[in-house]
Parts: structure tokens; C-alpha cells; sequence
């Protein structure tokens, strides 16, 4: 099995995607590298990755996460995180990737952020 | 009778698949010494990322070229040696991936991690060749010499 597993749905125009498993070296990170590139070659511009299933990530994937989020924000789109578990939310933090990130614990409220 | 070191040492392919075997095979010893979960996990992580900088910069995806871990369990602390076989380098060429211009970048954490997660790196260059790392964590209070308390 796939480290990560990811699937995409529409909540109004805004797309998440719903990650599972570990963002690391190798599999993990390629998976989300490919997710994130389909979903801007499919128009899409309104992102939300959702990291709830998360609990894993390794300097690999936040530099694949860091690639997502100026990826879009090179064709004008918006990506967000939502629901880091405690051991992505301690990286990202201490990292500084917190001044970076929008980063939501509500999906509600996530979507209805983006502009 | 002073307690001595005991020590396992491990080589690798230099193949990705090395990156998640010598993670687990240092947690394993952690927990085994008597590390909680979470101290578990980091020593795990420092030694992923040691082992990610050996693949990816020290030998460079070279298959021909080793990883060398070392496991050593000194009587107050736990020290874990990660050798590549590539050119070496300095820990003052690394740039700062907290400074505002770093940020954005998509690689260059990895020291940064070890440091994070361990009490000490260290980064020496053999002079066969090669880049050195070195870290190390205090075992917790309670273990004698990397064996887990009775219960």
C-alpha cells in the first residue's frame, strides 16, 4: 500500500483533499507532488489540504508541501492546511512554516476563508 | 564493574529503502534503552533526516557508495553515528532555513531537524572521505547504561 493515499471532493469551489498516512521521502511525497499538480492542470485554484490522517512528515515532504503552496500561488491560487496532528503541527511550528501556512482546524470554516 | 558502551553497527545500500530500515532500526534500540514515545519518535526523525542527507547529498543516490550507522550506548546517553561515503562538507555552508529569504525554499531543513530533535550534532569529515554525523541524546533518568528499568 501506498505511504499516502489521497482523494479529492468539492465543497463549492473550493477542492480537498483529504490526505492518509506519512508525507515522507520517496512514495509519500511524490503522491502529493502529483495530487497538487493535476488539481492546477485541472483549473483548479482554490486548495485545501487536509492533514487530519497525517502523522508523519519528514524534511522531504515539507519541502513538497512548500512547493504546493508556491506552485498555486504561482497561478494566482489559494492552498490552505487543515487539521495538522500534533507532530506535523510541531514541525511546521518550529520550522517557522506557521508565518507561511493559513492553517485551519475547521473545515467550515477553511473553506469559507478562501477568497 | 564500570559500564561499558555497547554498540551496533549497521551499512547500507544506498538506496532509498535505507532511509525507513535505519530509522527503525534506531527506534527500536531507543525503546528498548527506555525512551518515552515522543523522545522515541524524535530520535527516529533525527536519524531519518542523517540518513536522508547521506542519500540525497552525501553519496548522491550512488548505489556504489555505503551508510554507515552507528549505535552506540554510552552509560548517559545514547549517540548515533550516520557516514556516508561522499565529500563532506560544513555545517557553515548549510544555509538558515528559519531567515525570512530561506523560508520558501524546498530543501536545506534537514540539519536543522537533527538539531531540533537531539541534544547534540555534531559534523566531522573523515579523512578517508566522507561526512560524518553525529548525534546524540541523554538517556532518560532511570535507565543505567541504555537497559530499561524493572517493572
Amino acid at each position: 500500500m501506498a505511504s499516502l493515499q489521497a482523494t479529492s471532493r468539492r465543497t463549492g469551489d473550493v477542492t480537498v483533499v483529504d490526505f492518509s498516512g506519512k508525507i515522507v521521502l520517496g512514495e509519500g511525497s511524490a503522491v502529493l507532488r502529483k495530487t497538487v499538480r493535476e488539481l492546477i492542470e485541472g483549473g483548479h485554484r482554490k486548495i485545501l489540504l487536509n492533514l487530519a490522517d497525517v502523522d508523519y512528515i519528514d524534511s522531504s515532504g515539507i519541502g513538497e508541501l512548500v512547493s504546493a503552496y508556491t506552485t498555486v500561488q504561482g497561478v494566482s491560487g489559494e492552498l490552505k492546511l487543515l487539521q495538522l496532528t500534533r507532530r506535523v503541527h510541531d514541525i511546521l511550528q518550529i520550522t517557522r512554516l506557521f508565518t507561511v501556512f493559513d492553517v485551519q482546524s475547521d473545515e467550515d470554516t477553511a473553506v469559507r476563508s478562501f477568497r | 564493574m564500570a559500564p561499558t558502551a555497547q554498540r551496533i553497527e549497521v551499512t547500507l545500500e544506498t538506496l532509498l529503502e535505507s532511509v525507513d530500515l535505519a530509522e527503525g532500526i534506531v527506534k527500536r534500540v531507543a525503546e528498548a534503552s527506555g525512551f518515552e514515545e515522543d523522545d522515541v519518535h524524535k530520535i527516529g526523525m533525527a536519524v531519518r533526516e542523517g540518513v536522508i542527507n547521506a542519500y540525497n547529498y552525501g553519496n548522491q543516490h550512488d548505489r556504489h557508495k555505503k551508510i554507515h550507522i552507528t549505535v552506540e550506548l554510552q552509560p548517559e546517553k545514547m549517540v548515533v553515528h550516520v557516514l556516508d561515503e561522499g565529500k563532506g562538507f560544513e555545517l557553515t555552508e548549510v544555509p538558515d532555513p528559519l531567515a525570512e529569504e530561506n523560508l520558501l525554499r524546498t530543501s536545506g531543513r534537514g540539519i536543522f531537524l537533527m538539531r531540533a530533535f537531539m541534544d547534540d550534532l555534531l559534523v566531522r569529515q573523515r579523512p578517508a572521505g566522507g561526512a560524518e554525523l553525529i548525534m546524540s541524546k541523554r538517556l532518560p533518568s532511570g535507565s543505567e547504561n541504555g537497559q530499561r528499568p524493572p517493572e
